[in-house]
């Protein structure tokens, strides 16, 4: 989605109303976030809306970058915060050859997750059950890790069940949303 | 994992802004490294150990690592030439200071090129008109770009502004010119 690099269009402030429903569904799809969203989302401070190219919105909170929007899609968080609440999103992992791949953008095929290297939920490998015991269906928001990496590379939303990729081990797998290093990361906010 | 204390706090590198781990596949691998070694010496004898390096090659076939490398090559390249070359138009790109005649003994000053040092000139506009309390906007030139247009003759103040708050910008990159005419003749 951010490919090239991106400058910030016209920034606007969040009605209150507006920001306790984003609150709302920030809840309701990353449940897990409940405890932090005091921290993530306080409900006194003023939220930015940045305008980006292709009608995507970007929530600000003073100079972070919180959540971002296509339209009315479903709200992805930007990886900084993916990094600072990891568990709080679901998450998969690729191999390492893959990454270089998805730092340049790329689709995300089922092959970098099916092999070795890689991690979907109720991954016999997966000892310590970071990567969870459900299936997921296609249109889950997932943050995506990589092999012998700690921090997430990128985000983005299901394509293809994660049920349907252990059997096909082929096709794209998760639509690009952010990665590690483009437009959106780059984003100067100041 | 599950007790650590949240939110994290991850370390960005100083060069290419990804989280050290992934300073590999960026272009500028060589820089990430020495800056991490500065900054951040224990992380980096862990990142760039001989074993982590090992290890993280012998995880790939040996098809795939020749490619990976050819791409990492070529992406470097590409990095070290477009900062040559971002190099290369800060050093031969010049600030105009504009003395224009508005009236008799009415003057506005005009500031031309700022871009090209990376700096953002809404902003340099908006310090102008704190700094010097008087009215400073953007506007365009005819010519193409944009020009940040100060009310009162301050070229002199402005080329001290420069100098001492920008300090990317050279002094001699810096030009005073004045305009006489309401016209712009070429400057």
């Amino acid at each position: 989605m951010f490919k090239k690099d991106i400058s910030p269009g016209a920034k606007s402030k969040v009605k209150s109303s507006v920001q306790r429903t984003i609150r709302a569904k920030v809840l309701e799809t990353y449940p897990l976030l409940e405890p932090y969203i005091e921290d993530i989302l306080p409900k006194k401070e003023q939220l930015d809306l940045v305008k980006l190219p292709d009608r995507v919105s970007l929530y600000t909170l003073a100079q972070t970058p919180l959540f971002f929007q296509h339209m009315d899609d479903a709200i992805l968080p930007h990886l900084t915060l993916v990094h600072q609440y990891p568990h709080a999103f679901h998450r998969l992992r690729i191999d390492r050859g893959a990454i270089r791949f998805v730092l340049s953008g790329a689709t995300l095929m089922a092959p970098g997750l099916t092999s070795p290297g890689g991690r979907l939920p109720n991954d016999p490998n997966d000892t310590d059950g970071k990567y969870g015991t459900e299936e997921l269906l296609p249109g889950t928001v997932v943050a995506i890790e990589a092999e012998g990496k700690e921090t997430a590379c990128m985000v983005g939303v299901l394509k293809m069940g994660t049920e349907e990729m252990k059997k096909a081990k082929k096709g794209q797998a998760c639509e690009a949303g952010h990665y590690l290093g483009d437009g959106l990361w780059g984003l100067n906010l100041g | 994992m599950a007790s650590d204390a949240y939110p994290k706090s991850v370390l960005y590198c100083g060069v290419c802004s990804l989280p050290p781990e992934y300073c590999e596949f960026g272009g500028t691998t060589k820089k990430c490294e020495e800056w991490l070694e500065q900054h951040h010496p224990d992380l980096h004898s862990q990142l760039y150990s001989k074993e982590a390096i090992e290890q993280n090659l012998a995880s790939l076939s040996l098809d795939a690592q020749k490619r990976a490398e050819k791409d990492s090559q070529k992406k470097a390249a590409k990095a070290a030439t477009a900062e040559a070359r971002a190099a290369e138009t800060r050093a031969s790109s010049k600030i105009l200071i504009k003395r224009i005649e508005r009236n008799k003994r009415k003057y506005v000053t005009a500031v031309q090129g700022l871009e090209a040092f990376g700096l953002d000139i809404k902003k340099v506009a908006k310090d102008f008109g704190k700094k010097f309390a008087t009215g400073s906007s953007v506007t365009k030139v005819p010519g193409g770009g944009d020009e940040i247009t100060v009310q009162g003759d301050l070229s002199d103040d402005i080329f001290d502004y420069i100098v001492e708050h920008y300090k990317d910008v050279p002094e001699d990159n810096l030009e005073c010119v004045e305009d006489k005419k309401k016209k712009k003749a070429d400057g």
